[in-house]
């Protein structure tokens, strides 16, 4: 069973919605942090850092969902009603967020509107995709292929948190993003709180992981048990060497390796999360063997996803090479 | 009407489609109509053809961006209000929709941003690459969800398991299924259309202004001769894909045309008012014969009529016929147009007729009114099926509380309409102001100018990690 279909698909969907996490994460922390960065002209900036990419960077959600629903459709169909009421609020925070990007620039009087749309839109997105993967992690009621919980099952303290986690996380990308595309007084600031929001995410990251192995007995043994202990023993310790570098980076002004230690914390995480879930897809409930649908559905998006995938990666990879270097200050508004 | 949690989901997927529906309709046909003015600006370097493409471009992202947001809503609401379709029919739809993600949507999204803010980074002929690769992406993702939407309304190519999920069996005659062919082209032709009549629209309102202006005369001239090449095979068309349904959907014709009695020779009913409870359409105004000759041409074939199905399979008539009504006349009223400018070119008053640019400023938005009813027609009239004649709507829900849906569905119309109000205020707002203004150009290139600057090797990151 090593690398059927539904392992490498697993895979490929890990995958999608890691680039989710990470791409759109500095976005929307840059959405985040207009709550401190209150001048319009450092707003202009902002925005202007991330508005040539941000559309690509949401597609990958895009990717995560749609592929959910062509490859686990089981999968898709039990999650998706089990977080109604987030992924609802995620979906209007998106609204917002996206439309800010054009409409800010279409009227003067309405622009402060517009702006806190962005920054509350993308706080909301945050948050809700935090509650979401917290609401997973927990676990979520299947019964006969549907989900047989209520629709607030998902509120609980240790969702909530995770919200806030994803919150800080976000804000840090979007920091450490800020004092790699920025110059000037806009850096300077960035480059602050991206100290404060280490601070906080490294913590954050330490009450989810020491929490999380009480959820579930399934991911106590994953955790601590023998021989998976050895493993997950490297994650906490990559951890470490991400936050030294981060730390180390912005103490000594570096540009790029904040943000790619930020971006390390995250995969990290994720791949946290991904020892403790494997091999089931909803903890405790489904295994994404379960989930599959059949090889051929599979068998056929994987020739497309074979070529396309790194086609997608090459032209996003040259879209972000056009658009290189740091944002002049000086071209930013009208 | 009792507010069940099925009722509240299909209203909140018809509230939130048609929304989503107005974007694209507008945003497929200006990409492509940027591809060919940006094409024409490169060849001949007219500066028209430029300021023409700035000037739709900051419309085409205003319009994108709504598309954008609007459409992940619909991508998620397959699982949130419609789980048990998305568990049975998901391993056929969802692999089409997984390569419109990879083949349209990075695609677009991928050169959006070059084409909106990098002509200056990258070149005109890499911009103008962009600027076809953008057009080519939205044609692509009219082609996926079209054969995911067609596969719905004429499935094949797929096999039940015992638990009664859809498995596929071909690909290649679940994306060529039978309705596609016609629905694909008769939805990319309506987004061409709709955008000439808005183009056309903004073209004429410019002209009413300033007849010298060169660039209203150059949107004007190329939106008629759409309108008036275009409409005609748009009728065409929309009759072949009207047979099409005969074959395979003749409960939708029935419900289209108002007949529940099942003819020999049918009638035209013009107009009527169908009565499903009474199973009659009253108060109708018919053409005898001529619904036989148009629907099968022949003036005496049968027609089935509703009653030829039970009244738990047939769809509800009176939308279906009303929103059907309201796509023709809309159709008939824009070949009007059409040939009346083919009538002004040749005349050599195109640019001076006054009526004539009038007339083009009212039937500017009815390309979005004609379309939308052309949906509300089509899916209503594929009632109650989710799946035709495989999968009923009511048992295609989430297992979700009607308030879930109810207060989801509340959010969305507010949010909706503050939101996609504000956008297409400001869309007005653009177009209001001529492309000749510079004050146009100064005001309005909000970020477009603002992506940045080559970076000097100076200005580059200094670390090296």
């Amino acid at each position: 069973m090593a690398f059927d279909l539904p392992t490498i698909w697993a895979a490929l969907i890990a995958f999608a919605v890691l680039a989710y996490v990470i791409l759109d994460g500095f976005d929307l922390g840059v959405g985040i942090l207009f709550s401190v960065f209150r001048d319009e002209h450092d707003r202009d900036v902002m925005t202007n850092s991330v508005a040539p990419v941000w559309d690509g960077n949401e597609t990958w959600l895009v990717l995560g969902g749609g592929g959910l629903l062509a490859v686990f459709p089981l999968a898709y169909a039990t999650v998706l009603p089990a977080l109604y009421v987030p992924l609802i609020v995620m979906l209007l925070g998106l609204v917002f967020r996206g439309v800010a990007f054009e409409f800010r620039w279409r009227t003067l009087r309405w622009k402060p509107v517009w702006d806190v749309g962005f920054m509350v839109g993308s706080t909301v997105a945050a948050f809700t995709q935090g509650i979401a993967l917290g609401a997973l992690v927990q676990g979520i009621r299947i019964v006969d292929r549907e989900y047989a919980g209520g629709w607030w099952d998902w509120l609980t303290p240790f969702s909530l948190t995770c919200g806030v986690a994803v919150v800080v996380g976000y804000a840090l990308l979007g920091a450490t993003w800020l004092n790699l595309k920025t110059l000037g007084p806009v850096q300077d600031k960035a480059r602050k709180w991206a100290l404060l929001l280490a601070v906080a995410t490294l913590g954050l990251i330490g009450v989810v992981s020491l929490w999380t192995p009480f959820i579930n007995r399934l991911y106590f043994e994953r955790w601590f048990g023998w021989p998976t202990a050895f493993f997950s023993a490297f994650v906490p310790l990559l951890l470490a060497v991400c936050a030294f570098v981060l730390w180390h980076g912005l103490k000594t002004d570096k540009h790029l390796s904040p943000f790619l230690a930020a971006l390390g914390l995250f995969v990290l995480s994720y791949v946290g999360i991904g020892i403790s879930f494997y091999p089931y897809i909803v903890p405790g409930a489904l295994t994404f063997h379960d989930a599959a649908g059949p090889d051929k559905s599979l068998g056929f998006l994987l020739v497309g996803a074979a070529v396309l995938v790194p086609t997608i990666l090459a032209y996003t990879g040259y879209a972000y090479w056009v658009f290189r270097g740091k944002i002049d200050p000086k071209e930013g508004y009208h | 009407m009792q507010f069940t949690a099925e009722i509240l989901a299909r209203i909140q997927f018809a509230f939130t489609v048609s929304f989503h529906f107005l974007f694209p309709a507008l945003s497929i046909g200006l990409a492509s109509y940027l591809a060919v003015l940006n094409t024409v600006w490169v060849w001949k370097k007219d500066e028209a053809y430029l300021r023409l493409f700035n000037y739709w471009k900051t419309v085409f992202a205003v319009t994108f961006g709504m598309g954008v947001v609007s459409g992940i809503v619909m991508s998620y609401q397959f699982g949130t209000n419609w789980a048990r379709f998305s568990d049975r029919a998901g391993a056929v739809i969802g692999p089409l929709m997984g390569y419109e993600v990879l083949t349209a949507f990075f695609l677009e999204a991928g050169f959006l941003g070059i084409m909106l803010f990098g002509r200056k980074r990258v070149g005109e002929k890499l911009h103008l690459f962009a600027t076809i690769m953008v057009a080519i992406g939205t044609l692509i993702s009219a082609f996926w969800i079209l054969a995911a939407n067609s596969w719905m309304q004429t499935p094949q190519g797929h096999a039940l398991t015992p638990e009664g999920l859809f498995v596929p069996v071909s690909w290649v005659e679940i994306i060529f299924n039978p309705s596609f062919p016609y629905r694909l082209v008769h939805t990319v032709l309506a987004a061409f259309l709709t955008t000439a009549f808005a183009v056309g629209g903004v073209g004429a309102w410019h002209l009413l202004r300033d007849r010298d202006s060169r660039t209203a005369q150059i949107m004007f001239s190329m939106a008629m001769w759409m309108a008036a090449l275009v409409t005609p095979v748009q009728i065409f068309v929309g009759d072949m894909h009207g047979l099409n349904t005969l074959e395979h959907q003749p409960a939708k014709i029935a419900a289209m045309e108002g007949h529940y009695e099942t003819h020999k020779g049918a009638p035209l009913i013009l107009f009527g008012v169908p009565d499903d409870a009474a199973e009659k359409t009253r108060y109708a105004v018919e053409v005898p014969k001529l619904g036989s000759l148009i629907l099968a041409h022949d003036p005496d074939a049968e027609i089935k009529g509703l009653k030829a199905w039970p009244k738990a399979d047939r769809p509800k008539s009176a939308i279906v016929f009303w929103a059907f009504r309201i796509m023709v006349g809309l159709g008939l009223l824009m070949l009007c147009v059409g040939m009346w400018s083919l009538w002004a070119r040749w005349r050599k008053t195109l640019f001076t007729d006054r009526w004539l640019q009038r007339a083009a400023v009212a039937v500017a938005p009815s390309g979005f009114i004609a379309v939308l009813a052309g949906w509300v027609t089509t899916e209503n009239g594929r009632q109650p099926w989710t799946v035709y004649g495989l999968m009923r709507t009511s048992d295609s829900l989430s297992n979700i509380d009607a308030p879930a849906v109810g207060a989801s569905l509340v959010a969305f119309i507010v949010v909706y309409f503050a939101v996609f109000g504000a956008g297409i205020f400001y869309i007005f707002r653009l177009i209001g102001a001529s492309p000749d203004l510079k004050s146009h150009q100064e005001l309005d290139k909000g970020p477009i100018r603002a992506a940045g600057v080559t970076p000097a090797p100076a200005q580059e990151p200094r670390d090296g990690v």
